[in-house]
């Protein structure tokens, strides 16, 4: 099963740099038109987002329930305008219908639901769901001894919820090497800086304590991106865990590592001068 | 957790129905997993886990992610029954059933057990007599209180059989096998008629119903004609029947949990948008005091004596 937009030239990385550049433009044009959304975080986690789906995971958007699938758990379900573009552009419903997002009876909810759009595997939106219901999938997996792998994006702030603690004691007991949890690390939550928040460093120890093998690279560095997701888990004998440090807001100048961009919206001027930005 | 007595001769545990059923579903369904929280005696899956080591999950004390790991393989193609103390599987994870299991509407089996006030003595901590409030806002999750050990064995089948969202309540209270007709069939959202009556309707689930056919009985002996519905399905009801109850201009509800929002508030929500006539409520005010569950079934009128004094008062009210 190939990834479904699978380049035709021999150019993946420009490839993936190319779909995550796409993302940014059109993700920013849904905040716009519905004049709400999380833009900050949208941009944090697009070039994550554009290397899964066009680097790394096996899918098929016409039969998105596929037993074998990779499966992608969108944990920081706020950040839809990205997540929509990135389903939308792998082909599991029209680009057109990214027009529709949070507008009334709109499939394109604020937070995904699995119910309503293919390639939505669990509907997320409270923080600290998704890497527990990730967990699960892959343990299915496990049971089944199956070749998919799951893969699940966080945000960091959300590490705050309990909840992913709890998974994170039973993935690395249970060795999961078919999980995969990628942190988006933008060290800005809704209202401020995690450090001066709740703060979460040594971040990475913390997962290595779980017994987790731990990553920690540049989030928008779409060739490490790729080198470390779409590395072989089999014999790693640990779930693991990316660290992928990014920026909120990254790509528009005036967003950039900017927290009142966690759900600021543009008005006419900002978005032309984001459209002039991301070429 | 208290150590529950073996039971009386004649009365049963039903999770002992719970655990023999879902061996049985297992042994024929490979699809079939089960989940605990550190729950596998107080939930009798001891016998599970000998026969199926690999198909048991359990995730420690960590009641979210028992839930969410419930959605998680049913995404990955299994049919999990997750099972721990109903306070807890419910209470503590309740964000987790309504997004991960409700509103993601997904086949995960959860069960709910030594529901009630079967651990009395430990306190309100420990009682769940406000779950099916909870989960009865879930309008998508079917909700069934089985009083016996053979509606129990249904109820799990017919979750299994399910695919939806499904809880299942089940008690560590003893009770008797309640007499039904040859050929009697469960299935979820259908109340069963238990005794046939004129004057006023008990619908009872859960623990209370052998409760509520034994004041029916002793009505009887005085004259009163009580029907007695087994209301096992809080939801969906049975709206049907309890139609059809209102027509004995008297109805008196009997659920071991709280009287807000429960099975009496469920019935209440039917009667008053279709034929209202008396009805009384009957359960926990709230938190009620440590005691054992025979005590605080006594203390709180959910007995015999309470019922029927209930149904006459309701009688009563009649205009």
């Amino acid at each position: 099963m190939p990834s479904p937009a699978a380049p035709l030239k021999n150019d993946l990385v420009g490839d993936i740099a190319a779909q995550a550049l796409w993302i940014r433009r059109r993700s920013f044009q849904m905040v716009y038109e519905a004049q709400q959304g999380h833009p900050g975080g949208d941009f944090s986690a697009t070039d994550v987002l554009a290397t899964l789906y066009f680097g790394v995971m096996r899918y098929d958007p016409k039969n998105p329930r596929d037993p074998k699938r990779d499966r992608f758990v969108m944990s920081k379900g706020h950040c839809t305008g990205a997540f929509y573009s990135v389903l939308a552009r792998a082909g599991y419903f029209p680009e057109a219908d990214l027009s529709d997002y949070m507008k009334p009876l709109s499939k394109l909810n604020g937070h995904p639901n699995r119910n309503y759009l293919p390639g939505v595997e669990t509907n997320t939106g409270p923080l600290g769901h998704g890497l527990p219901v990730a967990l699960g999938i892959a343990i299915a997996g496990q049971i089944d001894n199956a070749d998919y792998r799951t893969f699940v994006l966080t945000g960091d702030g959300e590490l705050q919820e309990g909840s992913n603690w709890e998974a994170a004691l039973t993935g690395g007991h249970r060795k999961l090497e078919n999980l995969t949890l990628i942190i988006d690390r933008n060290r800005l939550q809704q209202g401020a800086r995690t450090e001066d928040t709740a703060s979460l460093d040594p971040l990475d120890d913390k997962w290595r304590a779980f017994g987790w093998h731990v990553e920690v690279v540049d989030g928008h560095d779409h060739a490490k991106l790729l080198e470390v997701l779409s590395a072989s888990p089999k014999g790693r004998g640990k779930p693991l865990c990316v660290i992928a440090n990014t920026f909120k807001g990254k790509g528009v100048s005036f967003m950039h590592d900017n927290v009142a961009w966690h759900h600021g919206v543009p008005n006419k001027e900002q978005y032309e001068q984001a459209m002039r930005e991301l070429v | 957790m208290s150590a529950a007595a073996p039971p009386k001769a004649g009365l049963f545990d039903c999770r002992d129905s719970f655990a023999k059923t879902i061996e049985a579903l297992a042994e024929a369904d490979p699809r079939i997993v089960t989940v605990v929280s550190d729950s596998v005696g107080s939930s009798k899956l001891g016998g599970f886990r000998t026969k199926f080591p690999d198909r048991m999950v359990n995730v420690g004390i960590a009641e979210q992610t028992l839930v969410a790991v419930g959605a998680g393989l049913a995404n990955g193609g299994k049919v999990p029954f997750v099972s721990a103390a109903s306070c807890f599987i419910t209470g503590r994870a309740l964000e987790q059933v309504k997004a991960d299991i409700a509103y993601s509407n997904v086949n995960v089996k959860l069960i709910g057990q030594s529901s009630g006030v079967a651990y009395g003595e430990l306190g309100p901590t420990h009682h769940s007599i406000e779950d099916l409030a909870w989960l009865r806002l879930f309008n998508n999750m079917k909700l069934i209180v089985p009083a016996d050990p053979w509606q129990t064995a249904e109820a799990i089948k017919a979750a299994a059989a399910y695919d939806g969202p499904v809880f299942v309540r089940v008690s560590r209270m003893t009770v008797p096998a309640l007499d039904r007709p040859e050929g009697a069939v469960f299935e979820i959202g259908k109340a069963e008629t238990l005794v046939e009556g004129t004057d006023a309707t008990i619908i009872a689930n859960g623990t209370m119903v052998h409760r509520a056919v034994a004041a029916a009985k002793a009505l009887a002996a005085e004259g009163i004609s009580a029907r007695v519905v087994n209301m096992a399905t809080v939801n969906p009801l049975d709206e049907a029947v309890i139609a059809v109850a209102t027509e004995t201009g008297a109805i008196v509800t009997v659920e071991e949990h709280s009287v807000r929002g429960g099975l009496g508030g469920a019935v209440a929500e039917v009667v008053i948008s279709t034929n209202p006539v008396p009805m009384r409520i009957l359960g926990f005010p709230g938190f009620v005091p440590t005691g054992s569950a025979e005590w605080l079934f006594d203390n709180f009128g959910l007995n015999e004596t309470g019922i029927a004094d209930a149904v006459r008062q309701t009688i009563a009210r009649k205009k």
